[in-house]
């Protein structure tokens, strides 16, 4: 099937129809092309669509602190409910199934100084699990750690921005920065990919801030995290026995909802998830329409080519040719094109996607990219679909006696 | 050489049918050249096709070089055109992207010989019909007498027991015509058996033989005094 000489008939064929050559090969060349970059720009759609939304870590809950508004247990409507360390303790300790991490969270704005340049700057006094809550990257230098918490260290890790802001060119990593006029040794610099506001935070440990605040253990917020495994409904579960653990404990009324307040992303993350999922349904749509479109569009051409080369293939058969070999001419010839074709398609569409990147970040289109094995099924959807086309016309042409075939004008 | 006996063929025009041969008897001998004649609708061309096995008979039985032609596929008679005969066509049918060379080797190629001595043998008969400086030109470079060259050049490169020609002068003017008529004539000296489908009584005298058609049936059968062809160029 493979031998020397159809090969060489089929380069000298293709050779001099050149006209026939190019009008296949572009069908398949542009469907693969275009459904390549549509495909991509769909992806890149959703990439920007998870950096908005799913950029921290989906298995998280926020608890912030609120004022009751009933009476319970003696206590007054109104009170302002405070968390401590010792909640943290507690919730690790009766919570160990559902737990992943748990860190504590203490916000103050800082006036923040290098050498004679100072800005206003968010500090956040976290334990080392924050990274992971946060999905923080340490560009440079160390996030802080166990001892930093242990030894309440004066270490701070700044954002890529702050560094930017305050150090210009200079590598910020063992410097000193103040914070409100307490030295503190940068350790790290991290930048996230939520934005530039997350990266104008600067992360100290929170027993440190604690000890600046005279050695206080109050706590703004606790962000948990809990285990995947745990589903949607694990995490609404986990919730509700967080809730009236931390209520029972700060005595608040079971039915207040102001005392206590719970974000908890498995919310947001189904909603999230669904729409992600819609766009990934219109993304596949389009791909799907662009490759039906690619197929008629080949198919139109193969029966064209067949009808064009009808005497020809008469006066084959006049000199000998058998049907079969009619047949498998014509589809060596075209799986051939479009093969060669569908691969420089899929290789432009490719590169036009790499060369895209980040320039379509104002349309909402982040890293545009397909992968590659939906790229190659859409290619040898293309050729099968082409060969397909081209063997019924093909097979017709070969069944139909020479005569007529000659007779054909 | 070839035998053939109550031949039978009918075209199907919609509602009516049109029965074209109306029994046909008639045998060649090895290395004869028979010329048929007949006015237009008589038949003729129908019946060199079904001998060329382009198209096939309701009735009747045919022989070629002893084997009976019947239930032909279309693989089958691939084979046996590609074993038994050689095509000469009025239009030339010549494959326009392929140039002279390209086009004798075709039935090679369908041979299954391999490409160097296909086109050692193809440059072999292109030189014999006079086209040896022609070989690489393509048939739209090429004069009528030249293509029809060309075509029976390609007819004989196959080593066919029988040349089939279906009115190979039709196209060509007087002179031309009778170059084509001194190249069949040569190859029929050499022993080829050949049939040549006219409507030109002076063609049909260049043969040896002159069959007659009228309204689907022999209806003159003779042997003839043939012209020499070269004596008229």
């Amino acid at each position: 099937m493979f031998s020397k000489d159809r090969w060489q008939e089929i380069f000298q064929t293709i050779g001099k129809n050149k006209i026939r050559t190019f009008l296949s090969g572009f069908t398949v060349a542009l469907g693969i092309f275009i459904f390549v970059v549509l495909y991509g720009l769909g992806n890149g759609l959703k990439n920007s669509f998870k950096k908005f939304f799913v950029d921290d870590a989906n298995n998280v809950i926020y608890i912030y602190p609120g004022k009751t508004s009933k009476p319970y247990k003696g206590f007054k409507a109104n009170r302002r409910i405070e968390f401590e360390n010792s909640d943290l303790d507690d919730i690790k300790e009766n919570f160990t199934f559902f737990l992943e991490d748990i860190t504590p969270r203490i916000i103050r704005n800082a006036n923040v100084r290098y050498k004679n340049k100072s800005n206003s700057y968010s500090t956040r006094g976290v334990a080392p699990n924050h990274k992971k809550v946060e999905k923080t990257i340490i560009m440079h230098g160390r996030y802080l750690n166990n001892n930093d918490i242990l030894n309440k260290t004066k270490h701070a890790v700044i954002g890529r921005l702050v560094a930017k802001d305050l150090f210009k060119d200079e590598n910020p990593v063992g410097s000193y920065i103040e914070i409100n006029s307490s030295a503190f040794k940068v350790i790290g610099i991290f930048q996230d990919e939520g934005g530039d506001n997350e990266e104008r935070n600067i992360y100290i440990p929170y027993t440190t801030r604690q000890r600046l605040e005279k050695g206080n253990d109050k706590i703004d917020q606790i962000v948990v995290t809990f285990r995947n495994e745990l589903g949607h409904t694990g995490a609404i579960g986990f919730e509700s026995a967080l809730k009236k653990f931390l209520k029972d404990k700060k005595a608040i009324d079971p039915s207040d909802s102001s005392g206590l307040n719970f974000q908890n992303v498995a919310d947001n993350l189904k909603r999230n998830q669904q729409f992600a999922a819609a766009l990934q349904y219109i993304v596949v749509f389009v791909g799907l329409g662009t490759l039906i479109a690619g197929i008629i569009g080949i198919s139109n051409i193969m029966v064209f080519v067949v009808k064009e080369r009808t005497k020809e293939l008469g006066i084959r058969k006049a000199l000998g040719a058998t049907p079969r070999s009619v047949i498998q001419m014509i589809l060596h010839e075209s799986i051939f094109i479009t093969t060669l074709s569908g691969y420089v398609g899929l290789f432009l569409g490719i590169l036009l996607l790499q060369n895209l990147g980040l320039k379509l970040e104002s349309f909402f289109i982040t890293n545009p990219y397909i992968n590659i094995n939906t790229a190659l099924f859409a290619t040898f959807i293309l050729i099968f679909f082409g060969s397909v086309a081209g063997y019924i016309p093909a097979k017709r042409a070969a069944s139909i006696k020479p005569i007529t075939a000659l007779r054909d004008e | 050489m070839i035998t053939i006996k109550n031949l039978h063929k009918s075209y199907i025009m919609g509602d009516s049918s049109l029965h074209v041969l109306k029994g046909i008897n008639f045998k060649v001998q090895e290395g004869e050249l028979v010329a048929i004649m007949g006015s237009s609708g008589s038949g003729k061309s129908t019946l060199l096709n079904i001998l060329g096995m382009l198209d096939s008979a309701d009735k009747g039985h045919y022989e070629l070089d002893g084997v009976a032609i019947k239930d032909l596929n279309e693989t089958k008679a691939a084979k046996y055109r590609n074993k038994f005969l050689g095509f000469v066509f009025q239009s030339f049918n010549l494959i326009n992207y392929k140039n002279a060379l390209e086009n004798v080797a075709l039935p090679l190629y369908y041979q299954g010989i391999k490409r160097k001595e296909r086109q050692k043998e193809a440059l072999d008969y292109l030189t014999k019909v006079g086209l040896h400086d022609w070989a690489s030109h393509l048939p739209n470079e090429l004069s009528g007498g030249q293509k029809q060259r060309v075509a029976i050049a390609r007819a004989m490169a196959s080593k066919p027991k029988v040349l089939l020609a279906d009115e190979p002068t039709g196209a060509l003017d007087t002179k031309t015509s009778y170059e084509v008529m001194e190249l069949i004539q040569q190859i029929n000296n050499e022993g080829k058996t050949i049939l040549v489908v006219t409507h030109e009584p002076d063609i049909a005298q260049m043969c040896k033989r002159i069959v007659k058609l009228k309204d689907g049936v022999i209806v003159e059968d003779t042997i003839t005094e043939q012209v020499v062809a070269s004596n008229h160029v």
